[in-house]
């Protein structure tokens, strides 16, 4: 077997938060209970769920930002509680979104100032901030504050603080939020090449073409337990014998979306507004054929395009997160 | 070496931060002025002119206490708003000498306070430095710097705990200015205050730079202020490292 870069035990945690000032309440949120996964050495590692599935509490607690109620985790061996520091030289760390950098420097003093902080030798940051400037396409650019920087740059920017020590393990939270199509997709190459490089990626990601496109193994979390865990090729599995009806409509009410709900035989359904079209899909067993009854459902709604296809890892990935849907099952 | 490399050039950056900040900035201007204008009128420094100094330094050395009380504090909170604590706290150092450079770069944000009151003082009532050691003086500065340094790294580990931090450096203010005797003289206040003074570093630098100013022994002073100062940054380091476990344990690292 291969050297084991994450290994995560039974990890848990419970966020308690005070709500009310003259009778205090507090409130407890299971945000993530009793995941286990292993990494290897190298891999591209996918954490995939919805919104609030648990995805960042994960991460911290492997990060050794956030100390797990429950279970343990370790870095190479080091344990992320007793062996933090350890476990820190070895790691970086990169979150999507606006912050985290000092926007009122330059990104040359804001490499410089983590680059000190991150322990890199004097002589070599030099050298190493210039190289990461070119890795992430911000050479030439590097004296400007990064206040006038676009969502693209900081993300690259972030990027680049976060590989300053080499680490040997980079998590990588959402990284791709909120930029645009063609920085996504750079990312996803900066990405990728770190990995085979030899850097051991835990990337979190809600987006499913992401993790089937960059991922080695994917676990899908949702509720903070974990749904599923293999190889992008092996969850497409979980939408085998099912068939997919898709609607574009102009209109659909709670009241006609509940009713196709409650059609037999119907799995899973999602609705999702594009503009002004909404894009039905209906998920059913293959051996039963509800576009009929979908179509009677709608009537007096106006509809566009109505097709049948085979299912997609998107699907898979509904029907995963879904609640009803089978007990884990990991493929290794 | 290192450490003291990256201490550097930390409170540099810090320091550079606080420079390009249009409310830094304002305060730096304003404040001064006021405190000069206070210190005029409350003690009377053009009445007699041995007070002038003292008024002046007293002033400056409250622009330096503030400083360091809204800087650490306010600078942690910051850094949370900013999402950089968490980057900071990742990194492999231990977390007392991260947030080192940040209560250092607001004392010397504090001495430039001190420096423009007293020119404040010089341009618009006509007080006009003259210290009884001048070299001596330099030295007291940068000692209550360091002894602010520290206390504000004391004091800094609560605000890494605490999301509403700011509630406790409003109230620690006024009180601290007054034990540590910066515009009064301590023998003024209550015979009480006068042990909860002396174990501030405060204090004893702020008896250091009146003593370098108008005259006095000043070696003893900084002498004892160094050795508190030394103290806090031992029990801040502690404290830091402590406060680091429980924040990650009840997750006031970020915002959410
Ligand atoms: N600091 C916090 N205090 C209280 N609840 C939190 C905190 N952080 C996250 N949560 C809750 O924990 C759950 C999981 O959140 P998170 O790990 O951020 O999910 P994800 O990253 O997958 O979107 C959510 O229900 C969220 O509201
Ligand atoms: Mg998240």
């Amino acid at each position: 077997m291969s050297e084991l870069a994450i290994e995560a035990v039974g990890l848990r945690r419970t966020y308690r938060s005070r709500t009310g000032w003259l009778r205090p309440k507090i409130r407890q949120t299971e945000a993530v209970k009793g995941v286990s996964f292993t990494v290897a050495k190298g891999e591209l590692f996918g954490l995939l769920g919805p919104n609030g599935a648990g995805k960042t509490t994960t991460i911290k607690m492997l990060n050794t930002l956030l100390i797990p109620s429950a279970g343990t985790a370790r870095i190479f061996g080091h344990d992320v509680v007793e062996n933090t520091t350890e476990v820190r030289r070895r790691i970086g760390y990169v979150f999507g979104g606006d912050r985290g950098l000092y926007d009122r420097l330059s990104a040359l003093d804001n490499l410089r100032y983590f680059a000190e902080l991150y322990a890199v030798p004097a002589r070599e940051q030099k050298a190493r901030i210039g190289e990461l400037l070119e890795l992430v396409n911000l050479a030439g650019r590097e004296r400007e504050r990064v206040e006038g920087y676009s969502r693209g740059m900081r993300q690259r920017l972030h990027i680049a603080r976060g590989l300053l020590h080499r680490p040997q393990v980079l998590f990588l939270d959402e990284p791709s939020i909120g930029v645009d199509p063609v920085a996504a997709r750079d990312l996803r190459r900066t990405v990728a090449d770190l990995a085979a490089t030899g850097t051991t990626v835990l990337l979190t990601t809600h987006y499913m073409a992401e993790a089937d496109e960059l991922c080695d193994r994917i676990a899908v979390i949702a509720q903070g337990e974990l749904k599923a865990l293999g190889t992008p090729d092996e969850l497409k599995h979980y939408a085998d014998g099912r068939r997919v009806v898709e609607v574009e409509a102009y209109g659909i009410d709670d009241d006609v979306y509940g009713r196709i709900r409650r059609i037999a035989g119907v799995k899973e359904t999602t609705l999702e507004a594009q503009g002004a079209v909404q894009l039905l899909t209906v998920q059913s067993a293959s051996d039963v054929d509800v576009q009929g009854e979908v179509l009677a459902a709608l009537d007096g709604v106006r509809l566009g395009r109505v097709a049948a296809r085979r299912p997609t890892l998107e699907d898979a990935y509904v029907s995963i997160v879904s609640d009803d849907s089978p007990e884990l099952v990991v493929a290794t | 070496m290192r450490l003291l490399r990256m201490v550097g050039v930390g409170s540099l950056m810090h320091l550079k931060m606080a420079s390009r900040s249009p409310f830094e900035i304002a305060t730096g201007l304003i404040v001064p002025i006021v405190q000069a204008t206070m210190a005029v009128y409350l003690l009377r420094a053009s009445e007699q002119p041995q007070n002038m100094i003292k008024a002046a330094v007293g002033a400056g050395l409250m622009g330096i206490w503030s400083q360091v009380l809204f800087g650490s504090g306010g600078a942690i909170q910051r850094q949370r708003w900013m999402g950089t604590l968490e980057m900071m706290i990742i990194s492999p150092r231990p977390p007392a000498l991260t947030v080192l450079p940040i209560t250092i770069a607001t004392g010397l944000q504090g001495t430039y306070t001190m420096a423009a009151t007293l020119v404040w003082g010089w341009v618009l009532y006509g007080i006009v430095p003259s210290f009884a050691h001048p070299g001596l003086f330099l030295v007291a500065v940068v000692v209550c710097i360091v002894g602010l340094g520290m206390f504000g790294l004391l004091l800094a580990s609560t605000f890494i705990l605490m999301r509403n931090a700011n509630a406790v450096c409003n109230t620690l203010e006024y009180p601290i200015w007054l034990l540590s005797g910066m515009l009064v003289p301590i023998t003024v206040l209550p015979g009480w205050t006068e042990p909860v003074a002396s174990i501030l570093p405060t204090t004893w630098g702020a008896r250091a730079v009146h003593e370098a100013a108008t005259g006095g022994a000043v070696w003893p002073s900084v002498g004892w202020c160094l050795l508190i100062s030394l103290m806090c940054f031992g029990f801040g380091a502690l404290s830091m490292s402590y406060v680091e476990r429980r924040a990650r344990a009840a997750a006031t690292l970020a915002l959410a």
